[in-house]
């Protein structure tokens, strides 16, 4: 089937078959941002934006595009600019595997929720797993990317 | 090394932009569109011999390449283990075998355009099997009649122990003294058995390798993998062609963590694209990285344990049983981890004995994970150590304080070493004071039905392994002077290429950024043993410091011959090249590469490699504070406090992340990770789902300080940190919720609903006798 939509703010046509996931079409797209880590929807490394909010590219089938508009961090190289220094200024990027579903789903919080504290953080991303950090230096970075100071 | 501009600082990962953006730098992203795509079809019994296999349908589906079974394959038996030559562990594996040893093990490799007509493929292969017993209780695998490696191509490593017709992979005895009278005496004692389960690393990129065929016929396998040069071994036994065809490329790693230091999924494409001539690759599924994966050897550890009235700590004796699974990766050299680590950290023993016997089951081959048995053999004896101090009724932190090894100390296990660089006694008292450990100790009551308790465990590790492990460091200078530096050893997230180039530019006196580093490429880099045994910062980086020297002595030598000068009156000082005389004679560093790539005199390159005949090990303390809902067993992980003693810390930021995300993975090993197997053989955990690895919203907060030492053998007083930080959350967990509940677990993980069940057992015994824990606790 044919499917229209607009990726990363460019309108794109693509054939593809009924079964297709979204984020294998991402990938082949060339997005490689877009990360498997499951097959299941736990693990939050293949989040990317559908029409701006943040869904699991690896648990939706790609035929949802039609009409619609889909984000991936290759096309918020900018806005994701400067929490990606907060990060690399912790070290919180150490295989680096989970940071453009982090990326990305910081960003979807950072518009979806004002001023957010702390539990709203940690609640809001904890489908975002990651293996080597242990979680503290991305708390820090976030922190420091929100403006708030450690406790 | 004069002024450390970079070295003890928390510099910028090298590689943080390109991670951050999201570039295309894994395996799979670089994989080319043309790869054949490679499934497995695995076994669904977990002990049988194939019969028949017809294949002759699936290869008629359309965009099928090729099919193989075991009849096609090379008969020489390898190990995926990745360790320095001698490789101790056995020989046991084909590509594909006709006895299949667990329940999915690989039956036939199948190779198609596109995954589609693969998935069709493989379900049109028929294969007949003779069912037969399978031997899953590892308990009793040794001297089962069910012999799982019976094959006369197996072959054994000398020195090791194994005995094949008896299930026995590996085994081991040593000691000093007499343990049993020595025991005999003691005034106290613990005497426990301790069970550890096959956790897996769950790196979060899944196992994934992609080849290549290029023009001379040579085959390129790209891999994400923390050992390349035995890749380039491996694959070339495993198909019994020459090393030299054979070239191993390794990008960036999305997490290794000792998964990826066996050859897990390399062959396959490896094979593919030898025998086709097409490039091709295999991704493990997450499914495949549980059923087909590299987890941590299961141990079950006897320790017996002996202190005097005063509670000095007299003997030591660690029987450790490991389950190596269907082969014998990693399986001899983990197991010795369970006694030298453990027993090594107490000083002045009278008596100690090591004990082991590492057996074949029908489950998983088991692997190298992060702790490497260190993790298995801490859980037990800092128990044990735990336990012995609440016999005494001593405080489990005085025990230690008591009697842990100190600097100058010969470790009672080690290999006959000395404890050169030690503070282990300040980690101690730092993490004392960081959880507040008078205060808290043991539990606090904090609600009805909520009590804080709190535990704490030490844990060492090796830096390298010693005599055996090799890095290797080739420094060019070029154009304009600025330096190229070929490593070994793989970045595997943990930093290595940043902290290589840390310590290079303070020993060259120049920026990092004129310093380039490239990894592994078995083609180009010099010989590395690899990413495993704690061993980059402390091996390499001493072949870091080097070839450092050793580049400067060329550099002066050379300008100097310029500067019309003998080379021992001019010092370098990272640009300029001076005459020790006369401060205005000198010469920049590039007019001289400029003057040597015209052929005034020779061009500068520099290799140096570097082992260590010992291998000094980082320590730690650390201690939890959790909280425990007494009414549903739930455990809250509240607090870690680390403090860890790595030598000289390289880049304080690198070292702390590593901390907390070994902690972490602890903490997950302690309370939510879960291995089962159904009755059949059939692994249960086989999803992120089923198998629970912490969110951010379980690992409740950590703290991390260094107490640093000075290793005299390390580049720049280094030691390693990558392993010993994940060794303490198990035990002190364990005593935590012993202190909040009374309830003792010898089993990890300690699930709310094993601490609910013990929590209604004591009630049930309490409700007649009304002056137990439980009783207090509820107060
Ligand atoms: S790949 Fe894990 S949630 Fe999508
Ligand atoms: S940095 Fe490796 S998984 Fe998060």
């Amino acid at each position: 089937m044919l499917i229209s939509f607009i990726i990363n703010g460019k309108q794109a046509k693509r054939e593809i078959a009924p079964d297709t996931i979204l984020l294998d079409l991402l990938r082949s797209m060339g997005m490689k941002s877009v990360k498997c880590g499951c097959d299941t929807g736990n693990c939050g490394l293949c989040t990317v934006w559908l029409d701006g909010s943040p869904v699991l590219s690896c648990s939706v089938p790609a035929a949802r595009l039609e009409g619609h508009t889909v984000t991936t961090l290759e096309g918020l190289q900018e806005e994701a600019a400067a929490f990606s220094r907060c990060l690399a200024d912790e070290g919180a990027d150490q295989c680096g595997f989970c940071s453009p579903g982090l990326i990305i789903n910081v960003l979807a919080l950072e518009r979806e929720i004002e001023d957010p504290d702390v539990n709203q953080i940690k609640e809001y991303l904890s489908g975002n797993l990651c293996r080597c950090t242990g979680y503290q230096s991305q708390l820090r970075a976030m922190m420091k990317y929100f403006g708030k100071s450690q406790e | 090394m004069s002024e450390q501009r970079y070295v003890s600082h928390a510099i910028r990962k090298l590689d943080a932009g390109a991670l951050l953006s999201g570039k295309p730098v894994y395996t799979d992203d670089l994989a080319p569109a043309s790869c054949l795509v490679i499934k497995l079809l695995r076994s669904p019994h977990a002990h049988a011999l194939i019969e028949s296999i017809r294949t002759e349908a699936a290869r008629r589906v359309p965009g099928i390449e090729a099919i193989f079974t075991y009849e096609d394959v090379p008969d020489k038996r390898f190990t995926e283990a990745g360790q320095t030559f001698p490789e101790p562990s056995p020989d046991d594996r084909l590509i594909l075998d006709r006895r299949v040893r667990f329940v999915g093990d690989p039956v036939a490799i199948v190779a198609g355009e596109d995954e589609k007509c693969v998935d069709r493929a493989l379900k049109l292969i028929k294969v007949d099997y003779e069912v037969l017993e399978p031997v899953l209780d590892f308990t009793r695998a040794l001297d089962h009649p069910v012999l799982i490696h019976p094959e006369d191509s197996y072959v054994a490593k000398p020195g090791i122990g194994t005995d094949q017709y008896r299930n026995l992979c590996a085994s081991n005895l040593r000691g000093k003294g007499h343990v049993d009278e020595v025991l005999a005496q003691c005034a106290y004692k613990v005497e426990e058995t301790y069970h550890t389960k096959a956790v897996n690393q769950t790196m979060m990129e899944p196992f994934t390798t992609y080849c290549t065929m290029d023009i001379y016929g040579r085959i390129k396998v790209v891999s994400s993998t923390q050992i390349p040069f035995h890749v380039r071994r491996i694959v070339a036994r495993a198909l019994d062609i020459p090393k030299s065809s054979v070239r191993v490329v390794k990008p960036r790693i999305g997490g290794g963590f000792g998964a990826k230091q066996t050859s897990v999924s390399e062959i396959y494409p490896a094979f593919v694209t030898y025998k086709t001539g097409k490039p091709s690759k295999i991704v493990f599924s997450r499914e495949e990285c549980f059923i087909h994966g590299s987890p941590r050897h299961e141990m079950q550890i006897d320790v017996r344990i002996g202190a005097a009235e005063d509670g000095k700590i007299r003997v030591i004796d660690v029987h450790t049983l490991s389950n190596t699974g269907a082969f014998g990766e990693h399986g001899p050299t983990t197991v010795d981890l369970t006694g030298t680590k453990t027993i090594s950290l107490y000083r002045d023993l009278d008596a100690y004995r090591f004990q082991s016997e590492v057996v074949y089951t029908n489950t998983v081959s088991a692997g190298a994970y992060r702790g490497y048995g260190a993790t298995q053999g801490m859980f037990a004896v800092e128990s044990a150590v735990n336990e012995l101090a609440h016999k005494m009724g001593m405080d489990p932190a005085l025990i230690r304080e008591m009697n842990i090894v100190r600097q100058g100390d010969l470790f009672s296990d080690y290999h006959g070493q000395r404890a050169t660089a030690c503070t282990l006694d300040q980690c101690i008292s730092r993490v004392k004071e960081l959880i507040g450990w008078e205060e808290k100790y043991p539990f606090v009551k904090t609600g009805p039905h909520t009590v804080r308790a709190v535990g704490m465990a030490l844990s060492m590790q090796g830096s390298g392994i010693e005599n055996i492990d090799v890095g290797t460091v080739q420094l060019k200078l070029n154009d304009d002077g600025f330096y190229t530096m070929m490593i070994g050893c793989s970045d595997m997230g943990t930093g290595c290429d940043t902290i290589l180039t840390q310590m290079a530019a303070d020993c060259l006196g120049c920026e990092m950024d004129r310093i380039i580093v490239r990894g592994v490429d078995t083609d180009q880099s010099p010989y590395d043993s690899g990413s495993y045994a704690s061993s980059t910062t402390y091996v390499t980086g001493g072949a870091v410091v080097r070839a450092c020297d050793s580049i400067k002595r060329r550099i002066c030598q050379e300008a100097a011959a310029l500067m019309e000068l003998p080379p021992d009156q001019v010092d370098f000082d990272g640009n300029l090249i001076i005459d020790r005389h006369d401060p205005d004679h000198f010469m920049e560093l590039s007019d001289l590469v400029n003057a040597l790539q015209a052929g005034f005199g020779r061009i500068i390159e520099v290799t140096e490699s570097n082992t260590s005949p010992v291998s000094p090990p980082p320590f730690m303390c650390g201690a939890c504070e959790i909280e425990v809902d007494l009414e549903t067993g739930k455990i809250r992980p509240l607090y870690y406090a680390a403090v860890v003693d790595c030598g000289t810390v390289i880049n304080t930021n690198l070292a702390r992340v590593q901390t907390e995300g070994g902690i972490v993975q602890g903490i997950g090993m302690a309370l939510y990770e879960d291995i089962r197997y159904s009755p059949k053989g059939k692994l249960k955990n086989r999803n992120l789902l089923t198998y629970k690895i912490p969110s951010r919203l379980d690992a409740g907060s950590v703290h991390v300080e260094f107490a640093p030492s000075y290793e005299p053998t390390g580049p720049f007083g280094a030691k390693s940190i990558g392993e010993v930080v994940i060794n303490t959350p198990g035990p002190a967990i364990a005593d935590a919720v012993y202190n909040a509940t009374g309830l003792r677990f010898r089993e990890l993980p300690i699930t709310a609903e094993k601490v609910y069940a013990g929590l209604k057992e004591i009630k049930g015994a309490e409700d007649a006798d009304i002056t137990g824990t439980h009783a207090l606790r509820q107060g």
